[in-house]
């Protein structure tokens, strides 16, 4: 039989409700494995007595008609989980322990998903490599000194070299699609709204969104289903009827409309992500979709536009660590030398590089030029995928413009390391749900993706659409478990 | 438009982030950088544009104004670096 980690959620889920396997062998399965995996990095907290506890309790009462029925899950380290140490990857949360739940964990755990322990990422999710994290880089299963992409990387590296069957990240500007793109799993970023905000540690308010991130397509169907709710407890949580997303999912997408932006074909743009998006647009055609050129002509004005309205909302919501409340407190003279110090030791270079960037197009007299001139733009971007709708029901992009690069590569250039959201930063400035599959390989066998974006709470098309293309596109990761001790 | 070390350090005041004077000079290269790459905003004419505040478009949402939660002030403290018992303590600010 294949070994229980290596299983599709879909598979496992089967399983278990076909009392071929018990909870508690899936979960030590994956704890085994987590336990000969500690070169990855990819944990931040270990939750596993606890989860063996659980998965026993689950199998000497189980109860089949949940979506997750004793399934065990680690999640990034960014959303709140009660009585768990949530860092956020930052040392100024070293040692916060909640006293609540996020909703989208909530959700999880209402449909018998266990906690198998929270994964490393980017400080304060402000990456695109999970070298930013306090809690050191991670691993790329696919190759040796490879970043896993960010800032779900512990998600992306955990997922890829099957030390959870799923996991949830989230997404601000690229984080669940770009870390999916690098290790040769799917991620989705829903539509805002679709999933609730409410317990995960906040970054850019008006851009962040959870997501599931899987080995397989149908996975995330299956977990989408599971986290995407209504919530009184987020401000901008969004009443629309959700689908049985998993039920609903269909490989049928004949006539479908997809839409090819011609701006997405940016300078220096390597030959082989050129191709791969001419292999993708094939795929699509092979499925039965109709192929449309189209034009978004405000794409390069999104890197810069993001790198003000992110920063901007991080200096705001970032203001409430001041060595108070919770999180590290540093010794000063007086209050304000306090704060100052707290501060400037609880956070890393990124995170205060983006909060110092903030601050600045906040500050008075630069406001008018930077910030509202950010958000003007953001409407022009915003306007450009609105008129592409009316044409098309799908855009397909490349997730990426390269495919992992090594650790240390970029660290120190910050603007390089930015343009890996060229094509995933439009997506959250506007809303929008998209999904990033494997695709393809580069010349040193490192994953590609392909990017599906949809139109706003239309997250059943985009999977449809990705169902459809996986099966003829039939990626499989090789991976030789080099870290395995 | 540079920014110079001066204002680096207004900005970090403003912050409340401690700077020392190496790394101050780093960070006013590095947001040098990163205005460069923003300025590329100013190609574009926006003066008739409706600046985009959320993209969610709903209106917030009313709630009756009561209490939802028990006594939680022992969880709201929990995590607190330095407390009496019922208080959050900072250091002194009045004399």
């Amino acid at each position: 039989m294949t070994e229980i980690t290596s299983l599709s959620l879909f598979e496992l889920i089967k399983n278990i409700k076909e009392k071929k396997i018990s909870s508690n062998e899936v979960a030590k399965s994956f704890i085994d494995r987590a336990q000969k995996s500690k070169k990855l990095n990819a944990y931040v907290t270990e939750n596993f007595e606890n989860c063996l506890k659980l998965s026993k309790e689950f199998d000497n009462k189980p109860n089949f008609d949940l979506k997750l029925p004793g399934i065990p899950i680690a999640v990034k380290d960014l959303f709140c989980t009660n009585e768990v140490r949530t860092t956020a990857g930052s040392n100024i949360l070293n040692n916060f322990v909640p006293s609540y739940e996020s909703t989208v964990t909530q959700n999880i755990w209402n449909e018998g998903g266990i906690l198998l322990g929270k994964l490393n990422c980017d400080e304060f999710a402000m990456g695109s490599s999970n070298e930013t994290s306090f809690f050191g880089n991670v691993q790329n299963p696919i190759a040796k000194d490879l970043v896993p992409g960010g800032s779900s990387g512990g998600s992306s590296s955990a997922l890829a070299a099957n030390l959870t069957p799923v996991t949830i990240g989230t997404d601000t500007g690229g984080s669940i699609r770009q870390p999916a793109s690098f290790t040769g799993t799917v991620g989705l970023k829903p539509t805002y709204g679709s999933c609730s905000r409410y317990g995960i540690v906040a970054f850019a308010s008006s851009l962040d969104q959870a997501g599931p991130m899987s080995k397989d397509v149908k996975d995330s169907s299956i977990l989408l289903e599971v986290i995407s709710s209504f919530d009184k407890k987020d401000s901008t949580s969004i009443d629309f009827k959700r689908n049985n997303y998993s039920s609903d999912l269909t490989r049928n997408i004949k006539g479908i409309k997809i839409g090819i932006p011609k701006e997405y074909r940016v300078d220096g743009m390597p030959g082989e992500i050129e191709s791969l998006w001419k292999k993708g647009i094939e795929y699509a055609k092979d499925c039965g979709a109709e192929i449309i050129d189209i034009s978004l002509p405000h794409t390069s004005y999104a890197l810069p536009t993001y790198y003000i309205v992110a920063p901007a909302e991080a200096s705001s919501n970032l203001a409430r660590y001041d060595g108070v409340k919770y999180g590290l407190r540093s010794s000063g003279k007086n209050l304000i030398d306090m704060y100052e110090k707290t501060r400037s030791e609880g956070f890393g270079e990124e995170v205060k590089r983006r909060i110092m960037i903030g601050t600045y197009v906040l500050s008075s007299g630069y406001y008018d030029a930077y910030y509202l001139k950010a958000q003007k733009v953001r409407q022009l971007i915003k306007q450009d995928f609105d008129q592409a709708y009316n044409k098309v029901d799908a855009i397909l992009t490349p997730s990426t413009p390269s495919s992992a690069f090594k650790i240390g590569e970029k660290s120190n250039d910050p603007v390089s390391m930015y343009l890996n959201d060229i094509f995933t930063v439009p997506v959250n400035l506007a809303g929008l749900p998209g999904i990033s599959i494997p695709a393809g390989t580069d010349k040193n066998n490192y994953p590609l993706g392909l990017q599906i974006i949809g139109k706003p709470f239309d997250e059943q098309t985009v999977l449809n659409i990705a169902y459809s293309m996986e099966e003829k596109i039939n990626y499989k990761n090789n991976i030789n478990d080099w870290w395995m001790e | 438009m540079t920014i110079d070390l001066k204002t680096v350090k207004h900005i970090s005041k403003l912050a409340r982030i401690s700077l020392e004077e190496k790394k101050a000079e780093k960070l006013a290269d590095d947001m040098n950088s990163i205005f460069e790459f923003i300025e590329k905003l100013n190609e574009l004419k926006t003066e008739n544009v409706e600046p985009l505040t959320s993209i969610a478009e709903t209106t917030l949402r009313f709630r009756e104004d009561k209490i939802t939660s028990d006594n939680i002030r022992e969880k709201i403290l929990k995590n607190s670096p330095e407390k009496n018992d019922d208080f959050f303590v900072v250091p002194k600010v009045v004399e």
